[in-house]
């Protein structure tokens, strides 16, 4: 490509998206009008959902291609900074986009692990491999691990953990926008998600990555207004600055911090009220607890005997001289919710015992490590694994990110090594635009929440507050636990959803804002899901089926391979995620920890050490990705080993032994077996040096 | 392709630019990190080490980014290894 297209064509792109933000701000405007003029907000809805997908689709139809090079690195021409936005959209999914925000505001400083884990990744891609993998050129994560390291089996293996990886993000992925399209549409979560897989398809389907690298532009572009506004004008509301990054420093948090420490003092009339809450939740728990030992002691006589106290009451309040029909009411529902069996009933009260939890002291927002213990050695016991947890965490997210072959795909798609540089720069600036405004928006929340919620009264309610609980009592819910008539910190339990789908309620904004987030939403989640479908498909038609079944397919019969499997592989993730399996966040999680376990450390040493060869790079996949997946497999909860845990790590951070395993396993390998051919070291002096005298050629177009 | 003395120092060069910049990005993350309760006892826009894993840690690494990209590109210039502009 000459000089001078390459830079028209980044003028033209220039200008395309500015026309189609301009279109897009347009057409948010007409929906506020129709909001105006009285259309019905689940029209809106429609709206938002039908308006955005068939952008999508018409974007992905205007890049169909037949062509291999644009159909798996679209056409390697595209300019660092949109190859930025890519990256941004592809990066964050719906757990960044609507989960981030309530993470921080439920957990304070220990949620950031995600914030630091999913940017600080990027000084890896950018100094350890994206220059590198650029050089190389060709299609796939597992091409470089073949010609690097020779020989099918490293392939295969890398092809294997691409897979693995990859699905398990996907699904998390799809839950989103099932989540998403029912919720503002009303379809049921099913139908939902399927309706976003037809959004999905329609952009990878005819154009593979370049229509995905371009939707995902305009993905990018719809998620971070989506995301700005509303925490704009939510700082201007509570601070007059509309610069929520340093409002929300500068003006919420110490208000917040005076807040937390009038709450958790019995002596203030706050405090004295919070701590009325507290104890009915303590003795709730209490009676709980003691039920459960005389269920435990007694079995079903005991429950028996507990029916009978409740039926002994409705009679004797049915026999008083003046009956209160509400308070007969009230004991007769008891009776009738009363556990019909052993089992139930220990559900229940193990449930009730857990409202201890309510009673605890407010939890300081900044405060790092926060633990509870009876004694200081205890504390400093779980301090000191709460702070192992957060940086293991943390370290699993970032090498997990620089392993996640959707990701490193993009650097393939650029025009050159300084451009693929030049792109992890703006990639993590666009993403750093959502990440520094998270934990601001999660401050200024509280800061509503502690200011203006508490100390309301129930008969009138911030309409946002009554909206949302009776939408999704798990996002929102709250109740007049002392009876006194006041909103209370502890009467309130709120779904870590709920700030970035509230926020434009909070902020006092119309309808249509909300909506606007509800498409933000969907964007993060389809263009995330968008690349991972493609980075699954890739490695199976184009690694599996091209390089290692039928190296002579003809081009047409590839991209026909890659659509099927692209088909299928998508259909068999929206049947798994309608199946709702685990927890989301343990899915992501997950997903970080394998692809780190089993992609770094063969990358690394592939660029870094001319010395790793073909063994090393199967005995440090194999090692990484069989270490992380024994520990999460025998440590995980849901899948029922409950084994011990290495040094109190989470299954999470499962990566924390799988990384040092695989590195290992390079390195042992390499060293027992003949040092690599000197083609190979001539390939790796060929991805060190951008430009070569008398270089080879590895690219595949 | 044989590697001439220059260009064994361009690559010698890029891994310490590489190694400093790590070795900053380590800090940043994992020593403050560790001594975030510390940190937070010092108060510039609210507690430091709440603020630097909320924010500040972040602005440095889109610096450490910038930095190596703007670096190496000189670099790849003054070696004689850059590519044919492109635009």
């Amino acid at each position: 490509m000459s000089a001078i297209t390459q830079s028209q064509f980044a003028a033209n792109l220039k200008r395309y998206y500015s026309f189609y933000t301009g279109g897009f701000v347009a057409f948010v405007i007409v929906v506020g009008i129709l909001e105006q003029l009285g259309v019905p907000s689940k029209i809106l809805g429609y709206i938002f959902l039908f308006a955005t997908i068939m952008l999508y689709a018409g974007i992905g139809f205007m890049s169909k291609t037949a062509d291999v090079g644009e159909y798996y690195v679209a056409g390697r021409r595209v300019p660092a900074l949109f190859n930025g936005m890519a990256t941004g959209a592809d990066w964050m999914s719906a757990a960044s986009f609507i989960g981030m925000a309530g993470t921080l505001y439920l957990s304070g400083y220990d949620g950031l692990a995600f914030v630091l884990g999913w940017t600080g990744g990027y000084c890896l891609v950018a100094i350890l491999l994206a220059p590198y993998l650029r050089k190389f050129g060709q299609f796939t994560i597992p091409d470089f691990l073949g010609a690097r390291f020779g020989g099918h089996l490293p392939r295969f293996i890398g092809v294997i953990a691409a897979i693995t990886c990859s699905f398990t993000y996907v699904i998390a992925q799809i839950y989103g926008v099932g989540i998403i399209t029912s919720r503002f549409t009303g379809l049921e979560f099913q139908v939902g998600v399927f309706v976003g897989l037809a959004g999905i398809l329609v952009c990878s389907f005819l154009g593979g990555m370049k229509a995905v690298t371009w939707t995902q532009v305009a993905q990018y572009i719809i998620l971070i207004v989506a995301y700005m506004i509303p925490v704009v004008w939510l700082s201007v509301k509570h601070t007059g600055i509309p610069i929520p990054q340093i409002s929300a420093y500068t003006s919420a948090l110490p208000k917040i911090t005076a807040l937390e420490t009038e709450f958790n003092d019995k002596a203030t009339p706050k405090g004295a009220k919070e701590e009325s809450v507290r104890a009915i939740f303590r003795e709730r728990s209490a009676a709980a607890t003691a039920k459960l030992a005389g269920l435990e002691k007694d079995g079903p006589a005991f429950l028996a005997a507990e029916k009978q106290k409740l039926t002994d009451k409705v009679a004797a309040l049915k026999a008083e001289a003046t009956p209160d029909a509400k308070a007969i009411e009230a004991a007769e529902k008891t009776v009738k919710d009363f556990p019909a069996d052993a089992a139930a009933a220990k559900k229940a009260w193990t449930a009730e015992k857990g409202v201890g939890a309510r009673a605890a002291p407010v939890k300081a927002h900044a405060e790092a490590f926060a633990v509870g213990g009876k004694t200081p050695e205890e504390i400093e016991k779980n301090r000191s694994k709460a702070k192992k947890n957060f940086l293991a965490l943390i370290a699993c997210l970032m090498i997990g990110t620089a392993a996640l072959p959707h990701i490193l795909m993009r650097y393939y798609t650029t025009p050159s090594v300084h451009e693929a540089r030049v792109s992890v720069f703006w990639g993590l600036f666009f993403i750093f635009l959502l990440y520094f405004t998270a934990p601001a928006l999660a401050i200024l929340a509280k800061y509503e929440v502690y200011s203006n919620l508490v100390g309301s009264s129930f008969a009138s309610l911030p309409a946002w507050v009554s909206n949302w609980s009776v939408v999704d009592k798990s996002l929102m819910n709250i109740a007049d636990i002392n009876k006194d008539g006041i909103v209370q910190l502890a009467e309130i339990v709120i779904g870590g959803d709920l700030i970035v789908l509230a926020t434009p309620e909070i902020a006092g904004l119309p309808y249509v804002i909300s909506g606007l987030v509800a498409a933000g939403g969907l964007a993060a989640a389809l263009s995330t899901a968008d690349g991972l479908l493609l980075t699954i498909a890739n490695a199976m038609s184009h690694d599996l089926y091209y390089k290692m079944i039928d190296p002579n397919a003809s081009t047409v019969r590839r991209l026909a391979v890659s659509k099927g499997l692209l088909l299928v592989v998508a259909l068999c993730a929206a049947y798994v995620t309608s199946l709702k399996p685990g927890d989301i966040l343990f899915l992501v999680g997950a997903a970080f920890s394998l692809a780190a376990s089993g992609f770094f450390p063969a990358l690394v040493c592939g660029v870094f050490w001319k010395r790793a060869n073909y063994l090393g790079a199967v005995l440090g996949m194999s090692a990484g990705l069989g270490t992380c997946a024994y520990y999460m497999y025998t440590t995980y909860p849901f899948f029922g080993v409950n084994a011990p845990l290495w040094w109190d790590i989470a299954p999470i951070s499962a990566g924390t032994f799988g990384i040092p395993a695989g590195f290992l396993g390079v390195i042992i390998g390499s060293l027992i077996s003949a040092e690599p051919s000197k083609e190979i070291q001539e390939l790796v002096d060929h991805v060190r040096y951008p430009n070569l005298e008398g270089d080879i050629d590895t690219k595949g177009i | 392709m044989q590697l001439t003395e220059k260009h064994k120092q361009y690559w010698n060069i890029n891994l310490k630019i590489s190694s400093v910049l790590l070795v900053l990005w380590f800090v940043v993350t994992f020593v403050m990190g560790w001594f975030a309760r510390e940190l937070n006892e010092i108060n510039i826009i609210g507690p430091l080490g709440f603020y630097m894993s909320a924010q500040g840690s972040l602005i440095i690494y889109v610096a450490i980014i910038w930095y190596y990209a703007h670096y190496m590109n000189n670099l790849d210039k003054e070696y004689g290894v850059h590519e044919g502009e492109l635009d």
